[in-house]
């Protein structure tokens, strides 16, 4: 019985899997979409963020108690 | 002070930047997906087949729009952290449960479901196919629902609590944010907006097709979809900008008085509905606001505080003061003068800093009394950074043409909308091609609107990034100009590239039309 049910479960799973699967196969325009959308989450991800959009806070102190007295020396000596 | 504004206005140029172009993908993603599911239902209900081809056309149109904006609105997510750290410490757990909401719910929602509505076609049943090509229109919405939550938050702080000790600000009413009066209006409104560009969008479109001569039955029926949909979302849109324009008037009365160009108010104030304003109009002089307008007397009164006699007050009175008014509590109140809002601004700055030299000493009695001083005066804190009274004023110009460029498009849409309808309803729209012609070239005017929209919800509130705690230039990150610089550059390179794609692609998807099925 237990084994029918995973038989069954994996079944499902194979059909979303195919699902998938035949679907980005049978893409024509997707294919072009989906290289954009990979670049463009190349460039925000692997470029953008790494190397122009560091977290200020994350990387300049090492704990919150710290980034919160930065903030806290920021909004009581303002500019 | 000179390279702090230098870096400021870098920092918010390329804020903008972002925001608008994000904000060119988002409304037709929110139109498309609504008016392709009503195409949809049509083809369920009828069974015909080609109500099913006009679905297939226009839901490539809007997986081209989905896939090339997706994911755009993240790189603002990276300028909170890298210019706007002040920011983003100060609002993190206000500002992160929205957005983790809008990442973990609606998103998957649509990853989902979009892959259905796409890969499902005669794999699953016509009934599933069709729920899920709902449940993808109704997730961007609930997309929209969290980032928009978040930006009302912005405009109308309300649910929170500073903790002095962490400098944060803590959620204390997970539903006062949510449904904030603020952000119901918003949420609908920015919606219904999206309804409007998407039914601008198809019709249009349509329109180019029975100009070619091409298309004919996708054509005419797309037009009604699509001009049906646009009409309900102009009159969503024509009342919740009236709640909206409410709650500017309650919560952000400069604002109201920027849109409207009004300096000196009055009871039975009137609506300005064209005008040109002075350029040498200041706060401070007695320049005549206009060089020409066309005024309804009484009507902004009206709208603002639904009396016809009611005092909307100008930019000179909320600086000056002493008019009857209401605090973000909703207590009746006498307006305090801009100078008094500072001098209290002050009095909690300087109290979150003896808050902090009394906790590095453990003294808790000084911890306490300079905890009630800042209480006693937070609701005016951001006012203590500012140094004259003009920072206070935005740029008047910019907002009260943006908004009325909006307005009067929104008026031109819903003749637009009922014309088409007549027109297509007595068979005679095909025949008209200057009809044609000014449906193809409303699509823009539709983009203009809606940019417009957020311009005046967001140049309006200047100085402010959260309205009266904390002004723009105190949100800052003490990074290099020309970091910012070099990065708005890129944003700009990189969303013209993709907006370049975007044209190309979805020109060659309307060139090709529906045969391409």
């Amino acid at each position: 019985m237990e084994g029918n049910k995973s038989l069954e479960k994996s079944n499902i799973l194979l059909r979303i899997g195919r699902f998938y699967i035949d679907g980005f196969r049978a893409m024509t325009l997707g294919k072009t979409l989906w290289v954009i959308i990979l670049i463009k989450l190349f460039i925000m991800f692997f470029i953008l963020r790494l190397f122009f959009f560091p977290n200020i806070l994350q990387k300049n102190f090492d704990t919150d108690e710290e980034r919160a007295n930065a903030v806290i020396e920021n909004l009581t000596n303002p500019q | 002070m000179n390279d702090l504004f230098s870096l400021v206005d870098w920092s918010r140029a390329q804020f903008a930047l972002t925001a608008i172009y994000h904000w060119l993908f988002v409304p037709l993603t929110l139109g498309l997906g609504i008016i392709v599911s009503i195409m949809e239902t049509i083809y369920y209900r009828t069974g015909d087949e080609r109500w099913k081809t006009i679905t297939k056309y226009w839901m490539t149109l809007f997986g081209v729009n989905f896939a090339i904006g997706v994911a755009t609105g993240i790189i603002l997510e990276f300028q909170f952290g890298t210019n706007w750290s002040n920011y983003s410490w100060f609002v993190g757990d206000i500002f992160g449960a929205p957005l983790a909401i809008e990442g973990i719910m609606a998103f998957f929602m649509e990853a989902t479901f979009i892959a259905v509505m796409f890969f499902g076609w005669n794999k699953v049943s016509k009934r599933f196919h069709l729920a899920s090509t709902w449940l993808t229109a109704i997730g961007a919405s609930i997309s929209a629902l969290w980032i928009l939550v978040a930006n009302s938050w912005m405009q109308y702080p309300v649910g929170m609590k500073f903790d002095p000790e962490t400098a944060r600000n803590v959620m204390d009413d997970f539903w006062a944010l949510v449904l904030s009066p603020v952000a119901v209006n918003k949420f609908f409104h920015a919606v219904s907006a999206g309804w409007v560009l998407g039914g601008v969008f198809v019709v249009g479109i349509s329109a180019w097709y029975l100009l070619k001569n091409r298309e004919s039955f996708l054509a005419k029926y797309s037009i009604r979809v699509g001009a049906w949909v646009g009409l309900i979302g102009t009159i969503v849109v024509a009342y919740t900008g009236d709640g909206s324009a409410y709650q500017v008037a309650e919560k952000q009365p400069m604002k109201l008085a920027a849109m409207e160009g009004v300096y000196h108010g009055k009871k039975g104030q009137e609506l300005i509905a064209f005008g040109i304003l002075n350029p040498a109009k200041e706060f401070n002089n007695n320049e005549k606001e206009f060089i020409f307008d066309i005024p309804i007397p009484k009507l902004l009164s009206i709208l603002a505080t639904r009396e016809v006699d009611g005092f909307v007050p100008g930019i000179n009175d909320i600086i000056d003061g002493g008019y009857a008014d209401k605090n973000l509590k909703g207590e009746e109140i006498i307006a305090l003068s801009a100078q008094e809002k500072m001098e209290r601004g002050r009095l909690a700055i300087a109290a979150l800093a003896d808050f902090n030299t009394a906790r590095q000493n453990n003294d808790t009695t000084a911890m306490n009394e300079a905890k009630a001083r800042l209480d006693a005066n937070y609701e005016y804190f951001g006012y203590g950074y500012i140094d004259s009274v003009e920072q206070l004023i935005p740029h008047v110009p910019f907002v009260f043409y943006s908004f009325h460029i909006m307005i009067i498009l929104g008026g031109y849409f819903i003749l637009f909308f009922i014309l088409i309808l007549i027109l297509s309803y007595k068979e005679k729209l095909s025949r008209l091609k200057w009809m044609l012609w000014i449906a193809v070239l409303t699509i823009p005017l539709g983009y203009v609107c809606l940019e417009s929209g957020w311009i005046v919800a967001e140049m309006g509130r200047q100085p402010w990034v959260i309205q009266d705690i904390m002004p723009t230039f105190a949100a800052i990150s003490k990074i290099e100009v020309a970091s910012v610089q070099t990065t708005f550059w890129m944003f700009a390179a990189l969303f013209t590239v993709l907006l370049i794609a975007e044209v190309g692609i979805m020109l060659k998807q309307i060139k090709k039309g529906s045969e391409q099925k």
